[in-house]
């Protein structure tokens, strides 16, 4: 199972033969539910940090806090937590260079760390972002937010708030585009995999 | 008691005259030319295709023994020279112990002819244990069983003025030369191993500039004008070298040169591998060197090719470039490299070839019986080689105990088809015979 | 990038720039409680040092550890003047227990070359002889980055023997790579030999005076370390000579400072302070000596990253 397209660099060209299953507006719907969702789970914004995993779930992480502002008025600390060096499978791959972590002034020491990212899948992207984290402090609690989980987890990983359910085949790839990023319009595809 | 047809080949007269036909070899010397009927009982070599030249003579040899046996003997070092084409080799003083008594020479000339494949003509040191200060027993060596004409050091410079002055007038009494291995001490110490340019200044290796050998060689010049003696240049690698030499020539001055087919083929830049196998005292230098030497071989300024052979053991060259053995092995590749560099082209001729391999280095050494173009009378120390042949060097294959050859894996045309030491052959198809 | 990092050469610009960022978020790692990084555990990294060096040795033992790396230290015999294996038969046994990496550092020049022919595991230069030393060269980049931004179009001069330097070789490679302007200072006995074709060929400017340099205020100064024993090669007269000429002064520090405010001083380390460099010099603000050393940890990090991790060529 690859990652092909979550590494996608910015404005990478679509498959033209995929379909879109999220449009700009599911999206932003998603995103603004999932907002929500956090600040119902953690009665507030008290003691959240919101990490984005480069690259796409950066700037969903900083969507994310925009919203926050917007619902709850409360400036909710954003970071990135880069997972190149903590993954299972670098030995199989061609080396990556690792992109940037940036862990917001307060830390995570007993904060409630609220891990973003565009897809989910195997799992073992969160479990490496797991162990990061465990390097970095000891936050009170981790939970997860992604826009899309295709299935498929090769480990026992579940997200606590998901933009869109998206039941795939190994053979599809999901790709994501986000304005910020990539420069057009938000979008969710699957593309490949046997004709429907 | 022998009797060998050579039957067709093809022979240069000094002046470049080509000839063919057959030759008759019988009892150690040329006894017919023409179109000879093969006698009963005669060996008979089908020689149509190839060229029949004087045996090589090679001024400048390491045969290692006494005390390398491990990378070379006067057996195996005989061999190698005997498939190389040569009839004879001059054997260099820096074994262990330094051949500089008569004792040590006589020693050398005993085990050469036991081996009995070319004759191994020894060198004497010029000093008493190469050391530089006294001189060796010069006279004794000479007036040995060995018979010894040539005298070098070589391996060290003869550095001291003084010493060297002392030596030429030594052997100006029995017509005897010191070879002068050119190498101010001061200027490229024991560490120089690389050109001194930008190569050496990139690589960061001990640079061994072209001063420290013309100074030698300029020097060396004025006391042998001085003297009235012989002397003679080994391994000249560099164009100021020469044009030093060219000059003492042009004085009158009795100073020969001699040059290596790796000096004529190789360069400065293979050092950039930082490979042992290229490591050698001279250095390789850069094209502008080559070509002057080159030069120098076709106008006469150089007398001689000679190969000095230089076995190695694996350990003593695989080691850090700064701290491996110098030298090369030359015997079994030194007429391919000279005939695919220089012959097939046509730069040189082929009576200028053996001028350069035979005959001219057979005068240097005093040796009568060598280096004699082929003529009815003429002692019969040949060399039939192929021109058109092609051999593709593999260093395991080589006769030498030895491996550190620079030339393994490349192809080479022209080979060495038979050897004959008078009358007999020592080699044939790159294989010698046994005695 | 290939599997072994021999020389500077070895590094295209992408290549370069690609450790460096790396370089940068191991620094970050450097800053934390847990030091640590998993991404090199069960490789085993073997420091080979042939030739003393504390500073280098230690900096790659670190850098190899906060990967989680196995590191061991093994100090390689002398030459091969004292008569023991030879130096193919000492590094083919090492590999032979099936080692990742090899970190060398050798008194001849060319030794990690030549090692690397022998060997399956991956080479790393960490100074041969008079020749190059790769890791020295990028993190002087990476800190004179830190400090100073881009080394695109920054001017640099390399200052004093620089005949037996491979930090000069190596830098003057990879500051060119990065697009810097490299000036060197040097006297005569002291420059290269074949300097001058070698310039040319390399777009290296070339001169004997360092107050002319100093006055036209280049961003970055590299002092480089003489050896005291040069003096009684001949290479020199007298220490005080090199200093008056060609030694980094309080005179010329302040020199220094009015023709450029911003102006850093590197220097490899060990200094010798009041031969090339004076105390002034080596302690006042634009001296980067200490970052110099701080930066090497994530540059060796950075290396053994890149030339381990993955399988295979970098994507």
């Amino acid at each position: 199972m690859t990652r092909a397209d979550s590494t996608a660099p910015p404005g990478h060209p679509l498959d033209p033969s995929g379909r879109t299953v999220l449009t700009a507006s599911d999206v932003s719907r998603a995103l603004r539910r999932i907002a929500h969702e956090v600040l119902e789970h953690n009665k507030g914004a008290d003691d959240l940090v919101l990490l984005g995993i480069p690259s796409r779930g950066v700037e969903l992480a900083h969507r994310l806090a925009g919203l926050v502002r917007e619902v709850e008025g409360a400036e909710v600390p954003v970071g990135s937590l880069d997972i190149t060096m903590h993954r299972d499978d670098l030995r199989s791959q061609p080396t990556r260079a690792p992109m940037h972590t940036t862990i917001p002034p307060g830390g995570i020491d007993d904060r409630v760390v609220v891990l973003v990212d565009d897809v989910l899948y195997s799992g073992r992207t969160i479990r490496a972002a797991l162990d990061a984290l465990s390097d970095l402090g000891r936050p009170r609690a981790v939970r997860l937010a992604v826009l899309v989980d295709r299935g498929h987890r090769e480990l026992p990983i579940r997200a606590d708030h998901v933009g869109k359910n998206l039941p795939t085949s190994h053979s599809e790839k999901v790709q994501v585009r986000l304005a910020g990023f990539d420069g057009i319009d938000d979008v969710v595809r699957i593309a490949g995999g046997d004709a429907r | 008691m022998s009797t060998l047809l050579l039957a067709g080949p093809t022979w240069y007269a000094a002046d470049g005259t080509p000839g063919r036909g057959d030759v008759l070899l019988r009892d150690g010397v040329v006894a017919q030319i023409g179109t000879v009927d093969a006698p009963t009982g005669a060996e008979q070599v089908d020689a149509d295709g190839l060229t029949l030249l004087p045996g090589f003579v090679d001024l400048h040899t390491h045969l290692r023994e006494p005390g390398r046996e491990d990378t070379e003997t006067i057996a195996s070092g005989s061999r190698a020279a005997a498939v190389g084409g040569f009839t004879a080799v001059l054997a260099m003083a820096n074994t262990t112990p330094v051949t500089d008594t008569a004792e040590a020479a006589e020693r050398i000339l005993d085990l050469g002819r036991a081996a009995g494949l070319v004759d191994v003509v020894p060198v004497g040191a010029v000093t008493k244990g190469l050391e530089g200060a006294e001189l060796a027993e010069l006279g004794l060596m000479h007036r040995s069983r060995a018979g010894v004409q040539v005298f070098s050091d070589d391996g060290h410079c003869v550095a001291d003025g003084r010493v060297m002055r002392r030596a030429l007038e030594y052997v100006r009494a029995f017509g005897g030369v010191v070879s002068q291995h050119s190498q101010d001490p001061d200027l490229a110490g024991p560490q120089a191993c690389c050109h001194e340019g930008e190569v050496s200044g990139r690589l960061g290796l001990p640079g061994w500039p072209p001063v420290a050998e013309a100074s030698i060689i300029a020097r060396d010049a004025l006391l042998a004008e001085h003297t009235r003696s012989r002397v003679h240049v080994a391994h000249v690698s560099t164009a100021e070298g020469l044009d030093v030499v060219r000059w003492a020539k042009a004085r009158g001055i009795a100073m020969t040169a001699e040059v290596t087919p790796h000096h004529l083929a190789l360069g400065t830049d293979l050092l950039a591998g930082y490979d042992p196998v290229h490591k050698v005292n001279p250095p390789l230098r850069p094209a502008e060197d080559r070509e002057a030497l080159v030069e120098g071989l076709l106008d006469g300024t150089i007398d001689a090719v000679a190969t000095d052979h230089a076995p190695h053991a694996r350990h003593d060259k695989e080691q850090a470039f700064v701290d491996a053995a110098f030298g090369m092995l030359g015997l079994e590749t030194a007429f391919a490299v000279v005939h695919d560099l220089l012959v097939a082209d046509g730069r040189l001729g082929w009576a200028d070839l053996s001028r350069v391999m035979s005959t001219g280095p057979a005068r240097i050494a005093g040796l009568a019986g060598h280096g004699h173009p082929v003529a009815v009378g003429a002692p019969a120390n040949l060399v039939l080689v192929d021109p058109t042949a092609r051999v593709g060097v593999d260093r395991d294959a080589s006769q030498s105990l030895s491996r550190n050859t620079p030339w393994h894996g490349q192809t080479l045309t022209g080979t060495v088809h038979t050897t004959i030491l008078r009358g007999r052959v020592t080699a044939r198809g790159g294989e010698p015979t046994t005695c | 990038m290939n599997r072994h990092l021999l020389s500077s050469a070895d590094l295209t610009r992408d290549d370069v720039r690609m450790l460096l960022a790396t370089a940068s978020e191991m620094h970050e790692v450097q800053r934390r409680d847990v030091k640590k990084l998993p991404t090199l555990r069960g490789r085993t990294v073997i420091n080979l040092f042939f030739e003393d060096s504390t500073r280098t040795r230690s900096s790659f033992e670190i850098a190899g550890k906060w990967m989680s790396a196995d590191t061991i230290n093994i100090t390689g015999k002398g030459s091969s003047a004292s008569k023991g294996e030879s130096l193919r038969d000492t590094v083919r046994t090492i590999d032979a227990m099936s080692v990742d990496a090899i970190v060398i550092r050798h008194m001849a020049s060319g030794a990690a070359h030549q090692v690397s022919q022998w060997v399956d595991a991956s080479v790393i230069n960490a100074g041969d002889g008079t020749h190059e030393h790769p890791t020295q060269a990028l993190l002087d980049a990476y800190t004179i980055e830190q400090r100073l931004g881009n080394l695109d179009g920054a001017r640099v001069a390399i200052v004093g023997d620089l005949t037996h330097s491979r930090v000069f070789r190596s830098n003057a490679i990879t500051l060119r790579t990065l697009g810097a302007h490299v000036t060197l200072v040097a006297p005569p006995t002291l420059m290269p030999s074949g300097i001058g074709p070698w310039a040319t060929t390399d777009g290296l400017t070339l001169t004997d005076d360092l107050d002319a340099v100093l006055a036209s205020g280049p961003d970055a100064v590299m002092m480089l370390r003489v050896q005291r024993e040069r003096m009684s090669g001949g290479y020199f007269p007298t220490a005080r000579e090199y200093t008056v000429g060609f030694g980094l002064t309080r005179e010329r520090l302040r020199a220094l400072s009015d023709a450029n405010l911003e102006a850093v001083i590197c220097h490899p380390g060990p200094m010798n302070r009041g031969l090339e460099i004076s105390a002034d010099a080596a302690d006042a603000a634009q001296s980067l000596v200490l970052e110099q050393v701080s930066a090497g940890v994530a540059v060796r990090m950075s290396v053994l990253y890149h030339l381990l991790a993955g399988e295979g060529v970098a994507a």
